[in-house]
């Protein structure tokens, strides 16, 4: 059974015709190209997969693709500016050395997206309950919560 | 791509009851992080789904005009967790429902999809079922509102027949106008865990704060559904806030629990951390109505 969806992804209005039995996760890769969005354990453990729903964070391989009807949907490759530039989350993530092979790097930089949107400042502590939803096989976390604590610390100027 | 037989989209609850009826077989989908995980894993594959999950008449958490506190099935654990409603009166279940998954599931994850399941951890469940939740089902003949303790039967089944809805779940004003709670979850990780036992407490206190007068105390994993310890919350009832009565409280628990033995824990494990847990939820839910205790 196919159907057609329109969505907005990144800020542009998509309309595609998908196969219902498609994840989020097999439309944004198979039909948008935007391969950020990682196949990890698809069934929702390591967040590889997630992406940012009307504001908040989810795990894109369990939900289904014909739920994006109407929804705003943003994936890694729209925090890029027009000109190339990284975000500042993603420098973060360069700079505090957060990266190694880099497989859950999209996922951890769109919950922190939804993190910092909150514009509060968390304690350490709630940062690591906030992030919990992400599986790292490589740095070992502590660099991942130095990025993020850093851009938070900047953006609220602290 | 998941495995589904056949995929229909419910446009209105009275439509998704007409599909489910024109499909006996159907399975509802939610929120999906338990369907499509089954349907990955095997044990759901083929199956034909109903999905409610768009149906947003379903979501948001109202007062009533009898002052209970209605909230729609497919609310996110998220959602409950950050309204304003459940943190000035409900904070344990908002609490509770912290604790399932991790962020991302929680977004996702619904009350009505974690009630459905049936199963004994749902991290809701204790806390519904120390709150005396009534669940409200809308099947083809009408609405019709339940106790919790009558709407889960057995391990994995639930009152909902072929066309049957939950809608909404209600917390009724007299269980929790005055009441204190806490949920405590015992798990092997922080998160992304099911609890390996779980126990939610409500406590009323008297007037000068000095004597227990009424206590509801559920567990989850203490026995093939969620579970109310009615010997503990008889013992403690009328008693004074002191150490013997938590004591008491706490090896009353033995006489209610009925834990069993799996890969995640053992049963003499979980009759010992079910002590200490229900006695620290006790101490910690009296502490919210203000009293200090030692914990
Ligand atoms: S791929 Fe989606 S959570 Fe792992
Ligand atoms: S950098 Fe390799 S999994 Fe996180």
């Amino acid at each position: 059974m196919f159907k057609e969806i329109t969505c907005s992804i990144n800020g542009k209005e998509c309309t595609k015709v998908i196969d219902v039995r498609a994840s989020l996760t097999d439309m944004l890769r198979n039909q948008y190209h935007l391969t950020s969005v990682k196949k990890g354990c698809e069934v929702g453990e390591c967040g590889a997969c997630t992406v940012l729903i009307d504001g908040e964070a989810y795990n894109s391989c369990i939900y289904l693709a014909v739920w994006a009807e109407g929804k705003s949907i943003w994936t890694l490759e729209g925090l890029m500016s027009p000109d190339g530039e990284l975000s500042d989350i993603q420098q973060a993530f360069i700079d505090e050395a957060a990266i190694q092979c880099g497989f859950c790097t999209p996922g951890f930089v769109m919950t922190t997206v939804e993190i910092l949107n909150q514009k509060k400042l968390y304690t350490r502590d709630e940062l690591r309950k906030l992030l919990s939803g992400h599986l790292c096989r490589c740095t070992g976390y502590q660099n991942v919560l130095n990025a993020v604590e850093k851009v938070m610390k900047d953006r609220l100027n602290q | 791509m998941y495995d589904i037989g056949n995929l229909y989209e419910a446009t209105s609850i009275k439509n998704a009851i007409d599909l489910l009826c024109e499909h006996p077989k159907a399975h509802i989908i939610a929120g999906g992080s338990d369907v499509l995980v089954q349907m990955r894993e095997g044990k759901l594959a083929g199956v034909d789904l109903v999905s409610i999950y768009k149906l947003d008449e379903m979501r948001g958490i109202t007062i009533t005009d009898d002052k209970s506190i209605r909230i729609g099935s497919l609310t996110s654990f998220s959602h409950i967790t950050h309204n304003k409603i459940i943190e000035e009166n409900l904070y344990v279940l908002g609490e509770a429902v912290d604790q399932v998954g991790g962020p991302q599931v929680r977004n996702i994850g619904t009350i009505g999809g974690n009630t459905c399941n049936g199963v004994t951890s749902a991290d809701s469940a204790s806390t519904l079922f120390a709150l005396d939740a009534m669940i409200e089902i809308t099947g083809k003949n009408g609405v019709r509102t339940i106790p919790i303790s009558e709407f889960y039967i057995s391990a994995g089944k639930v009152a909902l027949e072929v066309g049957d809805v939950q809608t909404a779940i209600i917390i009724p004003h007299k269980s929790y106008d005055g009441y204190s709670g806490y949920y405590l979850k015992y798990a092997m990780r922080n998160a992304m865990d099911i609890s390996t036992l779980g126990c939610s407490v409500n406590v009323k206190l008297s007037a000068d704060k000095t004597i227990i007068e009424d206590a509801r105390i559920a567990f989850g994993v203490a026995g093939p559904i969620p579970l109310r310890a009615k010997t503990a919350e008889k013992r403690v009832k009328s008693a004074p806030i002191n150490e013997q009565t938590f004591d008491t409280f706490a090896e009353s628990i033995l006489e209610d629990i009925n834990p069993r033995d799996s890969w995640r824990a053992t049963k003499a494990f979980r009759c010992h951390i079910g002590k200490s847990i229900a006695k620290r939820a006790l101490e910690k839910a009296i502490q919210r109505a203000g009293v200090e205790t030692h914990v």
